[in-house]
Formats: C-alpha cells, structure tokens, sequence
C-alpha cells in the first residue's frame, strides 16, 4: 500500500482527470474512483480530500451543486469548469515532463 | 467571483461551517452505505475538526474572518462598559470636530487654490516700504494709471489684471425704494480669459469692455449669486440695475464657483475698471494688481522692471509733493515692489485671520491629545483588567500580532465612532465660526465645501488617533508574558507609571490651553473696557447719500427735522463716524513752518457734534454754523500735545499743507478731549474737527453728495428707531436717503470682534481640556485605587488613618500634575511670544495671568481626586479581604 505522500502534488492531476471523464461526482465516489482504477495502488487520505477540493473549488478549477438523490440524502457533486479544463491540461504535461526526467534519471544513471 | 465568495463566506461563518459539515458527514454515510463499517470509517477520516478548519481557511479570507471577530468582540467590550465608553467617544468626538471643522475654516480660507485655470501662476504685487506714520508697512493697492504702465512694461512675460477690492454697494433693480446691497468687484476685463473662466450664461466680458472710462456699462453676475438672488433664471441676460447715476446691463454669469480673488468675500457683481470712477486718477489705489506669469518666465527681473516702472511713475508724481514732509516723500519713493505668490487668492481676511486660525488650530490639536491621552489612559486600565485574558489567549497559541490586532480593533471603534460623531460637530460649528470671523453687518462668505480634501484629512485623522491612544495599550497587550501574568503580573506599577506620563503631558497641555485662553480672554477684555473717549450709549449712525451733491442748508434741514422725532435727544451731522473705518489725514505747518512728519487725522463735523457724542470741550467753544472749513478747528488734547508741546492752543492758528503747495489756513477755536479715532489698540492720534460746512477757494458753500447722522436717542435699544428714522430723512428732504443704519456699539464692537471670537473659542476649549483633564486624573485615581485595594485594606486594618491613605492614593498623581504644570509653564512660556502681536495690554509673565491656569488645574485636579479618595477611606478592610 502506498503511503499518502506518494499523492503528493498530484492529487489535483487525479482529481481534475477522474471529473473529466466522469462529471458530477461526490467527494466519496472521487476517492474510490482514485483507488479502483489504480488498482488499490494509489489510495487517498480520506479526510485531506476535501481541503483539496474546496480549494479547488475557490481557485475556480471545479464547481459543485448540493443535490438530493432517490434516497433522500444531500450530497455535493463536483463538476470541472472551462479553467479546469484547462489546468487540467497544464497539470498533465507537468506530470508528463517530470515522469520523463524521471525515468530518464533510472535509465540513465 | 472567488475574492468574493471568500470574501462574503467572512459574513455567514456558521452557514459555512454546517455546510462542510454536512459533506464531510455524507462521505461517512456514504462510506456506512458501501458496506465499510462506521468506525473504521470515521478513524480512517480522522479529525473533522481539523478537516473542517482547513476547508475553511480555504473558503474564506482567515485574516478578514478574525478582524470580523476581533470587531464584533471589541463591539461587546465597549459595549459593556457603556459609560466610559461614551464618555471616551463624546470627548474624542469633540476634539476630532473641532480639528476637522479648524481644518476646513484653514483650507478653505488660506490653502486651497483659487478656483482658476493657472492658480500656481498667480501673483499678487504689493509694496513694502515704511509708510506715513513711521512704521513698516506693506500695501497691495495700486493707481489705475501706474497699473497700465505696469502692465505695458512686462507684456510678454506676465498678463497683469486689476481687481478692485471687492465690496457691499448699494443697488436697485427696479425702483429707488428697494436698495438692495450686493458685493461688487470692478476687474480687467480680460481677468475671466487670462484666469481661464467661462461663462454659464450669456458672456463673460473681454478686453473690448474695458477701453473707455464710463463706456462700459455692462456687468457679469457671479454663479453664487445668479443662484440665491435669481433662483438661476435663464432670461437673466438684459436686465438692468441702478448704480449710483449709471444704468448697468447683466451680460452674462460667470461659471461656478469663481467668486472672486478674495476669499473670504463672495463677489455678487463684476463690472470692468473703465467704470470705476477713479479709474483715471493717479492719486487714488483702489484695487489690486494680479499677475498671471507666463510659464519659464524670470520672476526676478521681471520684479525688478515693474519696481522701475512703479518708482518712475511715483517719483513724476512727488513733484507736486508739496504737503509731505521730505521724509515720508522719500520713504515713499523707496518701496520696495514685491511679488508674492497668490495661487489661494488674497485677501485682507486671510492676511488678517492667519495668525489667529494658526492660534486655534494649535488648541485644537492640544485638546485632541488630551482626549488621546484619557482614551489611551482608559484602554490601559482596561488592558490591565485584561492581562490575565491575554495570558490565556496567548498560551493556547494566540499570534502575538492577533493580540495588537484585537486592541487596535477596538482602539478603531472608538476612532471611528468618534470621528462621526465628529463630522456632524464639523458640519455645524464651521459654518458658524465663518459667521463669526466679522462684524454681523459685513460678514464673511466662505465656501466650505466637504470634498475629498475634508475627507483625507478625516480619515487620516482617524487613524492617526487609533495609532496615537492604541498602539501602547496594544504593544503592551502583545508583551504579556504569560506565565506571569497568570500568577498576578510581575510589576503592578508598571502600568500606572504610563498612566502618570500621561497625566503629566494631559496637565501640561491643559496648562498651555488654559494659559493662552487667559491671554485672549484678558486681551478682550482690556480692549472692550478701553475707554474711547466719547458715548455710544443709545447712538444710531445713519449713512445718507443724496444722488446730485446737495448744499449745506438741506442737510442742516434734515438735521433739524430729525431733531423733532420723539424719542430722539439730539443729532449731529459728520461726514464718517468715529471708528468707522475712514481715515482722512494731513500734514500740519506750524507758523509756516514745513509740512510735520507727523499727520494729523482729521473730521468733518457739524456744530453740536460735540455734545451729541459727549465729548467734553476742555477749553474755547464748539462751532457755529457759520464757521467753515477751512476756517475754525477744533483740535484734540494730543494735537495739541504734537504740534503746541502741550500749551493751549486755542485762538492760535496753523494750515494744513496740500499738495502743489496750497496751504489751508485754519484758527483753533476750541480743545476737545482725546478720543479714539481708528482702531482700539494704538495710541491716541492727534487729531483735527473742521466744520462740516466747506467751502471752495472762492468762498462758496460746497454742495456735499453723503454725510451721516448721528442720533442720540432716549431710547435703551436705539435700533427701535431706526426704522422711523429711516422714513423721516426722505420726507424731510426727499433728495436724501438713508443707505445704512448701524448703531455705534456695533462699530465699536466690529473692532474687536476677531478677539471676541479668538477669546470665546480659547475659553471653550479651555474649559473642554480642563473638563478633559480632570476626568483623567480620576480615572487614573480610581483605577489606582481598585488596583490597591488589597493593600489599603490591609493598611487600614493595621491602624492607618485617613489622611494617610489619601495621602498614598493621591500623592503619586499630584506629583505629576505639578510637573505637567511646570511643563505646561515653561511649554507656554517657549511659545507664546509667537503670537505676542494677538495681545493687547497684557504680558504672557504676569503673575495673574500664570496663577489663573494653576489655581484652575489644582482646583479641577482636587476636585477630580475627591471621590477615588472616598472611595479607598471607605475600604472595610474584612468584607475586603474576605472576597480575596
């Protein structure tokens, strides 16, 4: 099991990803997205997400609308917006370029 | 939007709070409902608390959150403690007023600029020399012929312009029954192009109006006035008004707000200088001479060129100086010309009003740090009461900085109320002093505007006094060290001994305000009781002109009739009254001799004058109506004393030395007592009655166009009568009119209504810093008296008697209030002989004037001690002790 410090500085790469693909998701459905697709790898503190998604939600890179579902329970959905999109973008290939310097380091040296 | 929404989250904090709440407990129902049990759930979430307090931080501006805190937990402190607080806020309100409302009378008065298109270029010439009388003068007045001269010699370089200076004329719009005043001001009629004015309406004249003596009779109304006289009627443009003889057409209405050069006076009516009648007269200065510079031009060579064009002009003219002794002719001739800035207008108001507004604007700032320092007093007094909140707060993390911020927070409330209460006491009390400044008749208009510059200047005020009374309390507040403070402070005393400083700098600047106030109060009163030589009980002056010059037997008519009035006990005809403001003077020659260095200042008074104005004829007789000027005379106790060395003069003869060297001819037939002439403050003048009859070279009775009636009624408020008078000169004579009534107390009093105003002010303020002081030498006592209560207990159960502890109580205190007197004294003493000029009669080292402030300070200061010292005799010291 990874450590939750292996997410650092990537948590909002993962998080901005999963809402692209999969808009209006609540905290917790974000969290077990994180772990299923990475296959239990990569596992996220749960109570250090939602500081990160409200922070999100202030630099203006996400948004979120209470709804109440069949059930009967509120629940706060998050979406990504136009500067999502494009941090998103940003994010990707800073992850990209630092993978690579990575990897060429092990290569390499 | 996200400055915003962190911004407004600030205001619904606990709205926030649940909503976060919620989601975080949604994503353990979740957890619960995907199978995972709830407490492992909730262990692996960990602390919401914490999660919580992140988001927040997140969602919300941190610092603006614990402002709002601090702000609203400085609200219930204050609040708490209602009656200091207001006390603190009403005092503090006072003195910001009083500070706002000096600065707009100062701003709008001396430094703001003119409102025209190049107030940085704007110059006013004037001349400095030593003038008639021997003394150093200075005199902005210019002929109107040396003014083209002038004008001609730095074309090019500098537009010069000639205003009048402006004043009240009596006009009418309609018929001669409804005289109307309005203040008039004759300029260049290339002044409203040179300084950049447009008009409102119609239009503003050019150089064209103002080519021709008598040939322009147009005028152009100020926006001011178009306003309140005309309800700014747009068919102004046409109309006509009387003026003396000549018919003037409004042409147009100058933009707002020009009003004028002079501030302190608003200009009604402009009308060109071609239409001033002394327009072509060499010998007469009447109106200004402004300069517009042109930009880069040398000021001094071009000061130089007008000094050479003024002197060659005037030394043209002192050839026909026959009537000067040699001595004023050359000091005459050896004026300086000077050139001095006038981008904030000039007027007599400034010149005269600077000295005093700087005088109240230093007790106004002394009484604002009175009010700090009690404020700043208080909020120790509170602080120490809170030391042990401070402690607490900072052992459980509170920021150093967040302990200076929560203190200064409610050092701003206090501020901030303060200055609004303030504001509405500046709102009325500058416009009120404004009408204060001169006499009732003549008053002072000034705009006041509450502009960005009132604003600054009150804001800045604002902060300035919460970091003056709250940074100490609140470094103070940030030092606690709490370890300390919570086992009951490291050194009780330490906190009283900024309290006493404080007292000490409070009592000493009460001591300076007070001592100034004496100085004002006693000036005014040496100058009211001067004596003046004459009565004005029950004395109406009224101002009568005529339109065609009338011959002496009219006026002697209208003379007699009004003797008929009842109610009326005798009457006199003078050409001005006695401190009326118009000096007529002359060289005198003594058997032939050369024209004196000293003039003679001279009346034209009717037989009877005497005795109506109770002046006592100390030797020879009083005119008769046949006596003419020149012929007889009259002369005063100090006349005789100038040019007799003190003998009799009566039956000797003298002449008046004129100019082109016509000597007048005079036989003193009586000696009067000495009476003031001009002015309250100077010595005694020598002075001359001629008969009001005159007559020409020839002999012929001259015919005369205004004079004034002096009326003694039986009256106890002579203006009763003035509105009976008033009717009854026209039905006597209807040539005559009468332009203006006053009484004589009210010319008397106009020369010392600037004192009066100086002195009213000086003693509220005095009584303000006093009040001030004295509530702060017993909060100081009382908190004094809380804080050692334990120990007076003790003292008093182990036998100490009360004189003992009265004495412990308030010694201390005492003590300060003699060194803040002794500093308030020396401070005083530094600084008064800046404004020794405001003085009359009295010295800053008189004894009555140093004993005054310190008997009121131990006066105010025992009385402030009283019930704190009550207060710890009345210790029990067992109920004492048993609360600890």
């Amino acid at each position: 099991m990874a450590k939750p410090d292996s997410l650092q500085g990537s948590m909002d790469l993962l998080v901005l990803k999963i809402l692209s693909r999969r808009p209006g998701l609540h905290g917790y459905a974000i969290m077990t997205a994180i772990q299923d697709i990475s296959g239990e790898v990569l596992r996220v503190e749960e109570g250090s997400l939602y500081p990160a998604l409200h922070r999100m939600e202030e630099a203006g890179w996400i948004h979120a609308e209470w709804i109440t579902k069949e059930t009967g329970r509120r629940a706060r959905l998050y979406e990504l917006t136009a500067a999502g999109k494009k941090q998103l973008g940003a994010e990707q290939s800073r992850w990209q370029a630092v993978t690579l310097a990575v990897n060429r380091v092990l290569r390499e040296a | 939007m996200s400055l915003w929404s962190r911004m407004t989250n600030v205001f619904r904090g606990d709205g926030l709070n649940r909503e976060i709440d919620e989601e975080l407990e949604a994503h353990l129902t979740e957890a619960t409902a995907q199978g995972r049990d709830p407490i492992e759930a909730r262990r692996a979430f960990g602390s919401t608390l914490r999660h919580r307090e992140r988001s927040r931080d997140v969602r919300l501006f941190t610092w603006l959150e614990s402002l709002r805190a601090d702000a609203i937990f400085g609200w219930r402190r204050l609040y708490k403690t209602k009656v200091t607080s207001a006390a603190a806020i009403l005092s503090l309100a006072l003195a910001i007023g009083a500070c706002t409302s000096a600065f707009r009378l100062i701003d709008a008065l001396l430094w703001r600029p003119l409102p025209v298109a190049n107030p940085d270029r704007l110059y006013d010439l004037s001349r400095q020399g030593i003038g008639p009388e021997g003394k150093p003068q200075t005199f902005d007045g210019w002929a109107y012929p040396a003014f083209e001269l002038m004008r001609t010699a730095v074309k090019g370089q500098a537009e010069l312009i000639a205003v009048s200076y402006a004043e009240p004329v009596d006009l009418t719009y309609k018929s001669d029954a409804e005289i109307e005043k309005a203040y008039l001001q004759y300029v260049s009629g290339w002044m409203f192009n040179s300084l950049g004015i447009r008009p409102a309406l119609g239009r503003v004249f050019t150089e064209n109006d103002d080519l021709k003596p008598g040939a322009h009779p147009y005028a152009v109304l100020s926006h001011d006035y178009w306003t309140h006289r005309f309800g700014q009627d747009p068919n102004i443009i046409g109309r006509t008004f009387h003026m003396g003889n000549d018919l003037y057409e409004i042409v147009g209405v100058a933009d707002a707000p020009f009003s004028g050069t002079e501030p302190g006076t608003m200009v009604d009516i402009f009308v060109p200088t071609m239409m001033h009648p002394a327009v072509t007269h060499k010998d007469e200065t009447w109106h200004r001479t402004l300069a517009v510079v042109n930009d880069g031009a040398a000021l001094e060579p071009m000061r130089q060129k007008l000094e050479a064009t003024s002197r060659g002009f005037e030394e043209e003219r002192a050839k026909g100086f026959s009537g000067m002794s040699q001595e004023i002719i050359e000091n005459f001739l050896n004026q300086k010309l000077l050139l001095e800035h006038a981008g904030t207008g000039v007027s007599d108001l400034q010149s005269g009003t600077r000295q005093p507004l700087a005088v109240l604007a230093v007790l106004v700032a002394l009484v604002l740090l009175i009010a700090c320092a009690n404020v700043a007093n208080l909020m120790t007094a509170q602080a120490a009461a809170r030391s042990r909140e401070m402690a607490v707060r900072v052992s459980i993390g509170g920021g150093r900085w967040r302990l200076m911020q929560l203190v200064l927070v409610q050092s701003a409330w206090l501020a901030l109320l303060a200055a609004a209460i303030g504001t509405l006491f500046a709102w009325w009390s500058g416009p009120f002093v404004v009408s204060m400044i001169n006499p009732p008749d003549n008053p002072a208009r000034l705009l006041l505007p509450a502009d960005r510059r009132v604003l600054g200047f009150g804001v800045a005020l604002a902060l300035g006094v919460t970091l003056l009374f709250g940074l100490a309390p609140a470094l103070r507040a940030s030092a606690v060290n709490p370890v300390s403070a919570l086992k009951g402070g490291e050194d009780p005393h330490s906190r009283r001994r900024l309290m006493h400083v404080l007292i000490a700098v409070q009592v000493a600047f009460c001591f300076l305000v007070l001592f100034v106030a004496g100085l004002f109060v006693t000036t005014f009163e040496r100058l009211t009781h001067q004596p003046t030589g004459f009565s004005a009980d029950r004395l109406l002056v009224l101002d009568t002109v005529a339109k065609q010059p009338q011959p002496q037997e009219f006026w002697d008519q209208v003379a007699e009739h009004l003797r008929s009035v009842p109610g009326v006990e005798s009457v006199a005809l003078a050409d001005q009254p006695l401190l009326g403001g118009f000096s007529w003077n002359n060289s005198v020659s003594i058997n032939g001799g050369p024209p004196s260095a000293t003039l003679t200042y001279m009346r034209g008074v009717s037989p009877g004058w005497l005795d109506t104005m109770e002046i006592p004829l100390l030797d020879g007789r009083d005119f008769r109506l046949s006596d003419t000027h020149p012929g007889a005379a009259i002369v005063n106790q100090a006349f005789a004393k100038t040019y007799f060395d003190g003998q009799d003069p009566v039956e000797k003869p003298f002449e008046l030395a004129m100019d082109e060297g016509v000597r007048l001819k005079y036989q003193i037939v009586g000696l009067a007592a000495d009476v003031r002439y001009r002015d309250m403050r100077e010595p005694i003048l020598p002075q001359l009655y001629v008969p009001f009859r005159s007559v020409d070279a020839g002999g012929d009775s001259r015919k005369k166009g205004s004079g004034v009636f002096l009326v003694r009624t039986s009256m106890a408020s002579p203006r009763a009568l003035a509105g009976v008078l008033r009717d009854e000169v026209p039905r006597a004579r209807p040539e005559f009119r009468v332009s203006r009534v006053r009484t004589q107390l009210e010319i008397n009093q106009s020369h010392t209504v600037r004192e009066r105003l100086l002195a009213t002010l000086a003693m509220f303020f005095a009584i303000v810093a006093l009040l001030l002081a004295g509530i702060g030498l017993y909060g100081v006592m009382h908190y004094s008296v809380l804080q050692r209560r334990r120990e007076i207990g003790i003292r008093i159960a182990v036998g100490a008697q009360a004189g003992g502890i009265a004495r412990l109580v308030t010694l201390d205190v005492f003590a300060m209030v003699i060194v803040g007197a002794v500093a308030g004294l020396a401070l005083g003493m530094a600084s008064v002989r800046y404004v020794e000029s405001l003085f009359y009669q009295v010295r800053a080292t008189d004894l009555q004037m140093l004993a005054l402030p310190a008997v009121a300070i131990l006066a105010g200061a025992l009385l402030a001690a009283l019930r704190p010292v009550i207060q710890a005799v009345r210790i029990d010291p067992a109920s004492m002790l048993r609360a600890e």
